[in-house]
């Protein structure tokens, strides 16, 4: 196929996919590179409605890279993004709002604003975008919030510094949900923290996404999360993403990254505890 | 639970009506953050008594519609029917997180308050004035340490502080300098011509800069430029558990890391507060001559007889001193870094006014010594 029919092949694909309304979010051709260095070519990823994608990459591979791109703090070098239907790329920030509204991001240090308690914090894009919401029911709101997330009622008060690094992560949490999202950015959740409070977190994100019925884009090291929680898992090798699917799906190929990765020591550990867990539920 | 373009900007409305003798609140549209509007007010507003909620018209909810109903069904007592949309399960979601949550600290009256940032104030400034004490001290033993095991001095890493606080500081230093005497010898001199005495700008000149300008504005230069990188370097490495890996391997910080440093101020502090002296000096006869029409020779030969040689020890001496507290500063500032990255730059702050307050200070003490002593 010649290079003009590809890519209108491509935004055809695009365009009945959003029309079926059933892509939250669609990567087509991202190129971002800095400097002399790409960090992605070609890539291509599309993210279903209500599902939990895994993104999973060695150190390097832009996985932040990508959810930058996609949530618009990285402007790529070429490619389409499509969030909900609507272009990302080039809209100015004032058009963009109305999809900024559907999102809520956890940033990898939780980047809670360091001169606000943690309740204030959930207030902010409520407070931000829908001024219209009285402050009574706002503090309301962001009660509920924190409670939802697993933060003890203490937390409300608290300054981000008086936070251990798995709550500092939860009050994140509390903040991206602050106005219920449709689609929910995860930067490596777990990362850092013991392994009864990453389980922890897992279960309360499968939780919120079946409660809220939530699209999450979770990116992670953590082979345990993708084992519990993720419906398919992307694989980022050679600069796009290399495979898409479940961990079975993903298992069955035979890129070296990918058998190396799950079939490693601590991925065989993982394996066996999901066939533990399994078993005794049976 | 989807959104579709048709319901998603239909605002929530209610309409109150009666229906087999009880009040019913019929609530439609949209009940999500974005389409909310007035509501939650209008809700408030009703007092009841309410028997039930209809939400047979409600096309989509999210938790913030949801709370807003759980907190009216609460407070009117009434049950919910027509649900379409899942909504009685959100409700009761959100409903099981209904606990008080506070929001901010509590705070304690303005008067309160200020009485007690003044103490902690008073207190702070106590504790670093003995938390110095106490740092000179330990570079004092560090010293002696050092001087009992002459193998443990680390000669390079004090000469390589040598370029940084001294090499690299003569540009910014001389420029300044020179800059600052032409200001004193016009400034003066615009004076004394009231009293057809320009001859004494030469005087003016020569003393000021010898006995305080050079050195002090040396140590102000100095303090902004070595002591803040002191506190920051000592304070990244304190950060990032350098100066712990330090400790357990057997070197102490005091030794490795506070020593070369002190050192290296300690004796560029004269060198550099010397020549900041000379090159003010060019520069106030460097106006004398432009300004004034009194030649290099004579401005020279003038200096020679009007300053005396203890101008430039009463400098001399000051140099090392400020150059200890500056170091002294710097260090115990950065040592003092615990917990955060905002704490490094906080701290950084600290070392360069205490240590521009500190010498200054000393200054005054040292005015009073050397008239005190004759050296006037």
């Amino acid at each position: 196929m010649a290079p003009e029919e590809q890519i209108a092949a491509e935004e055809s694909r695009v365009e009945k996919a959003v029309e079926n309304g059933d892509i939250a979010i669609s990567v087509r051709n991202l190129r971002n590179s800095f400097g002399d260095q790409v960090v992605h070519e070609g890539l291509n990823l599309d993210v279903r409605k209500g599902e939990i994608l895994g993104v999973v990459g060695g150190s390097g591979t832009g996985k932040s890279v990508l959810m930058r791109s996609i949530i618009g703090l990285q402007t790529p070098d070429e490619g389409e993004i499509h969030v909900f239907g609507e272009s990302m790329i080039g809209r100015l920030d004032d058009e963009a709002l109305a999809i900024r509204k559907r999102w809520g991001v956890l940033f990898q240090g939780g980047a809670l604003f360091s001169t606000l308690t943690v309740a204030e914090n959930v207030e902010v894009p409520i407070r931000e975008y829908y001024p219209n919401i009285g402050p009574v029911l706002r503090d309301e709101i962001a009660a509920y919030k924190i409670r939802m997330t697993g933060l003890p009622a203490e937390a409300g008060p608290k300054y981000p510094a008086e936070l251990s690094g798995g709550m500092k992560k939860r009050a994140g949490l509390a903040r991206a949900l602050a106005l219920d999202p449709d689609l929910l950015f995860l930067d490596e959740p777990t990362a850092g923290l013991d392994p009864i409070g990453a389980a922890a977190f897992d279960d309360q994100t499968r939780k919120l996404q079946q409660t809220l019925g939530l699209t999450v884009f979770l990116i992670t090291h953590d082979l345990d999360t993708l084992y519990s929680i993720c419906d398919r898992v992307a694989v980022l090798a050679d600069k796009k993403v290399t495979a898409v699917g479940t961990i079975d799906e993903l298992l069955a190929t035979d890129h070296p990254w990918i058998q190396e990765y799950f079939n490693g020591p601590r991925g065989r550990a993982a394996t066996a505890a999901m066939a533990r867990e399994q078993d005794k539920r049976r | 639970m989807d959104h579709t373009s048709a319901s998603m900007n239909k605002a929530a409305d209610l309409a109150e009506e009666v229906r087999d003798g009880g009040t019913v609140i019929r609530l439609s549209g949209n009940l999500s953050i974005a389409c909310l509007r007035d509501l939650p007010d209008r809700l408030d507003a009703i007092s009841g008594p309410v028997d039930t909620l209809d939400l047979s018209d409600v096309e989509y909810m999210d938790t913030i519609g949801a709370w807003v109903l759980h907190r009216t069904i609460k407070r009117l007592g009434c049950k919910v029917i027509g649900d379409k949309c899942d909504a009685e399960r959100l409700i009761a979601a959100v409903g099981r997180l209904d606990e008080p949550v506070n929001i901010r600290p509590d705070y304690a009256p303005p008067w309160k308050r200020v009485v007690g940032q003044i103490g902690e104030a008073v207190i702070n400034s106590g504790t670093t004035l003995l938390g110095l004490l106490g740092f000179f001290g330990g570079t004092l033993v560090a010293a002696w340490n050092v001087i009992r095991h002459p193998g443990r001095f680390r000669i390079n890493a004090v000469v390589q502080r040598f370029e940084v606080v001294g090499v690299s500081a003569l540009g910014i230093i001389g420029l300044m300098s020179f800059l600052i005497g032409i200001v004193i010898a016009q400034q003066g001199s615009v004076q004394l011509r009231q009293f057809g005495m320009e001859m004494l700008t030469i005087n003016l000149v020569g003393r000021l800069t010898f006995r305080e300008l050079g050195v002090l504005m040396t140590a102000i230069m100095v303090a902004g430029r070595s002591g803040s990188a002191f506190a920051a370097q000592l304070g990244t490495m304190k950060l990032t558990e350098e100066v712990d890996a330090m400790r357990t391997i057997g070197v102490s910080p005091m030794e490795a890391l506070v020593l070369p440093r002190t050192l290296a101020v300690v004796v560029m502090m004269p060198l550099l507060g010397f020549y900041s002296s000379i090159v003010a000096i060019v520069g106030g006869g460097f106006l004398c001559a432009v300004s004034l029409d009194i030649p290099p020779i004579t401005f020279i030969q003038r200096l020679r007889e009007v300053v005396p040689i203890h101008d430039l020890w009463v400098g001399l001496i000051k140099a090392p001193v400020f150059g200890v507290i500056i170091a002294l500063a710097g260090c115990f500032q950065g040592m003092q870094v615990e917990g955060n990255a905002e704490e490094v730059g906080l701290r950084t702050t600290a070392a360069v006014v205490q240590a521009i307050f500190l010498v200054i200070v000393i200054d005054a003490f040292f005015a009073v010594f050397f008239t005190w002593v004759g050296w006037n």
